[in-house]
């Protein structure tokens, strides 16, 4: 039985809000990475994106009622974190380098 | 019969031994491997002979040429070309010329050759001349008889330019092979047309096919004219014989070897060789005959003129070929071979007696500083005396049956012709007797030093010498006239190989003259040959009108002594043209064409990559925002309509959303 397996609580917010909610945390991901100069902020966006796509995949896990696309974003959350460690190790690279998290001064592989 | 394998690899290992250690090798053994050769090649042909008349190929019922595959060489769709030799009654006899007079030349080389430093090399390089001619000749098809074709030339070309150190001897290798480039094109054009119309080059099939087609068959004229533009080169006829004279440049034993004896008849050979093909293209023919009539008439006036010995015995020479491509134009295919084999015999004989003369007289070759030279070379004296009586066509010397039966030929097919030829035959006589007039009677012209020096040649070269001079004496016996009522055993022995002619041309071999004329023409050319040699003599014969110094020659005489200026002809047609084209290209062509053609697509590609690096910013955010704009491209090529409905409905459900919200539900 499908129905019966979505939690009650679950079953209140209709799955178009999950769909909508994370498509604006996407959008805002995308223009933050697109439009933001400072480092951290666009690593952050990029989570950001990331989680959007998270919260999608419990929705729908939860409304087909499959466990397996909760189980894939535990590995993704752990994909992340290992990500997150090298990513900052990188940002704090640049800075040491140029005193500076600002991409727009990376460009020396201009053409 | 698998020895018959070994006759042209007997020299070709001759070749290997001498050639890859001529610089360690002692001079005697040289003289063994190099002579040792060419005799042992010259053993196993005349086994072979011995077999082939044992088994019948010869002479029994059954004339089956024999015919050994070594292996396939070349397959390609339906055309096989084996590397396979064919021996039958011609082949045969051009064995025994090639090994025979070969052995005798080499032995002669090495008295001739030995003080030569490249003593090693010399004979390195005359084995696999004989190794390649062999190749020529035993082949079974043309591509065999290609390689040889092209490898005498090679040998042709190390052997004229032999003393390299000398400027002017290296242009006439060059000029040599750069003028049977010339022929062998169309010797290799002659070789496609059969692979197109024959699908085969292997002689029994294409003379088997081509007896079922008619005469005057234009593809079978187109082909024989081609093959016979490879025989003027080889042969030196005109237009391409200019080389042969200054082919003398080499040493003389390769001047009696090549250029008299084997290489320059090869063209004979292919043209007998081909004669099925030949006689169906009467038109053909009469071209060949007409080449060899301008070239017998215009080489022997030449040869009157020259004061070089080996120049006057060039020409002699090129006139001589001239000869044999008027037997074969005439059909009489075994005339012209006749004249080939006491050709080979007599012109062996006199350039191997001018080496002995040239060795006597310490490298002297001008005719005007010798004299009186008689009683002090005995034997090189008698030789050439008559090797001289030989080419001038007295009986009963060698070279008068083959030249008579040419004549007689040729006064049935075309008196216009014969009146030409023994024109020629009376220049022929008349030069060659002035050469020996002036070589050796009256007094010696020389200086002190080469009086003093003058000396016999030692034995091993007088024996070739004395050979060669009986062989020119008897060797005319193998070809009675018919008149004669003696046995034409040359035309019996090669009937065999006529008989595609006989089959498509029923005219062949009939001589359509009767005995008396026969007669008288005989007793016309030996007079007109008396005659020649009375009017030589009554000029030279004591020694008397010594010609004139080079600068004192003027006039017609002038024309003629320097050859009709043909070489400076050729100069002006061929080569400045041709090197005026080349300067073109040098300058013109290859910077601005070629050169600008790589270099453009060059400059196109950098100064497009220049712009477009530009596109590289550098920047981060850049690169990013164009993958999303790529990412949302993609999606939308790939998902196009759906990407409309989705978003439809998610419209559509965005403003129930709203709606029910704002009612409060």
């Amino acid at each position: 039985m499908l129905e019966s397996t979505i939690p009650d609580i679950i079953r209140q917010v209709p799955q178009t809000n999950y769909v909508l909610l994370a498509t604006f945390l996407f959008i805002i991901g995308i223009v933050g990475v697109l439009i933001r100069r400072n480092a951290i902020i666009i690593f952050m966006s990029i989570e950001l994106m990331l989680n959007a796509v998270n919260l999608l995949l419990i929705a729908f896990s939860a409304y087909a009622g499959d466990v397996d696309g909760q189980v894939f974003v535990f590995f993704i959350m752990a994909v992340a974190a290992a990500e997150v460690a090298v990513g900052l190790a990188i940002i704090v690279m640049i800075y040491r380098n140029i005193r500076s998290i600002d991409v727009s001064l990376l460009d020396k592989l201009r053409g | 019969m698998s020895l018959i394998a070994l006759i042209p690899l007997v020299p070709l290992i001759g070749f290997l031994i001498n050639g890859l250690g001529f610089r360690k090798i002692p001079k005697n053994i040289v003289s063994i491997v190099g002579v040792g050769a060419s005799f042992i090649s010259f053993l196993l042909v005349a086994y072979t002979f011995g077999y082939g008349y044992g088994s019948g190929a010869f002479n029994g019922e059954n004339f089956e040429p024999i015919t050994v595959t070594l292996f396939d060489w070349i397959t390609v769709g339906d055309l096989n070309i084996p590397f396979a030799f064919q021996i039958d009654q011609l082949s045969i006899i051009m064995l025994f010329i090639i090994t025979g007079v070969g052995t005798l030349i080499h032995v002669y080389s090495m008295g001739y050759m030995s003080h030569d430093e490249g003593y090693g090399k010399f004979f390195a390089y005359l084995n696999l001349f004989i190794f390649f001619m062999l190749l020529l000749v035993m082949g079974n098809n043309y591509v065999v008889m290609f390689i040889g074709w092209e490898g005498v030339g090679l040998c042709s070309y190390l052997l004229i330019g032999f003393w390299n150190k000398n400027f002017e001897f290296g242009n006439a290798a060059r000029k040599a092979f750069i003028m049977n480039r010339v022929g062998d094109l169309g010797f290799l054009i002659g070789i496609f047309l059969i692979i197109q119309n024959f699908g085969s080059v292997v002689y029994t099939d294409v003379f088997q096919q081509a007896q079922s087609m008619e005469v005057g068959n234009g593809t079978i004229v187109a082909i024989t004219f081609f093959l016979f533009i490879g025989a003027m080169g080889k042969s030196a006829q005109i237009p391409l014989f200019t080389w042969l004279p200054d082919a003398m440049a080499g040493p003389t034993p390769v001047s009696a070897l090549i250029h008299a004896a084997t290489m320059v008849t090869s063209g004979i050979y292919m043209v007998v060789r081909s004669n099925v093909l030949y006689t169906l293209a009467p038109g053909t023919l009469e071209f060949v005959a007409w080449i060899g009539v301008a070239t017998a008439v215009l080489a022997a006036t030449i040869g009157m003129f020259q004061n070089d010995i080996k120049k006057v015995l060039a020409y002699s020479t090129v006139s001589q070929l001239g000869y044999m491509f008027i037997g074969l134009g005439v059909m009489a295919y075994t005339s012209g071979f006749f004249h080939v084999i006491t050709h080979a015999f007599f012109k062996a004989l006199l350039f191997l007696g001018a080496g002995s003369v040239i060795h006597a007289m310490s490298d002297e070759q001008d005719i005007r500083k010798m004299g009186g030279l008689w009683g002090k070379i005995k034997i090189t004296a008698i030789t050439f005396l008559l090797g001289t009586i030989a080419i001038s066509g007295l009986p009963p010397f060698a070279g008068f049956f083959s030249k008579d039966e040419i004549l007689a030929h040729t006064f049935a097919h075309n008196k216009l012709m014969w009146a030409l030829a023994l024109l020629g035959s009376f220049m022929t006589a008349f030069y060659m007797f002035r050469l020996f007039f002036l070589t050796f009677m009256g007094n010696f012209r020389g200086t002190k030093e080469q009086a003093d020096h003058l000396h016999e040649s030692p034995s091993s070269m007088t024996i070739p010498l004395i050979a060669l001079a009986i062989l020119s004496v008897v060797g005319g016996f193998i070809g009675f006239p018919e008149v004669m009522h003696l046995p034409h055993a040359l035309a019996d022995f090669l009937s065999p190989i006529y008989e595609g002619s006989k089959l498509v041309n029923p005219e062949f071999g009939v001589l359509h003259i009767d005995h008396s004329t026969e007669w008288i023409l005989m007793a016309v050319s030996v007079g007109v040959a008396i005659g020649a040699i009375l009017l030589a003599y009554s000029l030279y014969g004591k020694g008397e009108n010594v010609p004139a110094e080079d600068a004192e020659i003027t006039g017609f005489h002038k024309v003629i002594y320097n050859k009709y200026y043909i070489d400076e002809a050729y100069q002006a047609i061929f080569i400045k043209p041709t090197q005026a084209l080349s300067r073109v290209f040098a300058n013109v062509i290859e910077p601005k064409g070629i050169d600008g053609a790589v270099n453009g697509i060059g400059n196109l590609v950098n100064s497009f990559s220049s712009r477009l690096r530009k596109i590289q910013t550098g920047g981060t955010a850049a690169y990013l925002f164009s993958m999303c704009v790529g990412i949302a491209i993609i999606l939308i090529i790939n998902f196009g309509y759906d990407f409309v409905e989705v978003s439809t409905d998610f419209g559509n459900n965005l403003m129930n959303y709203i709606k029910n919200a704002s009612s409060g539900k």
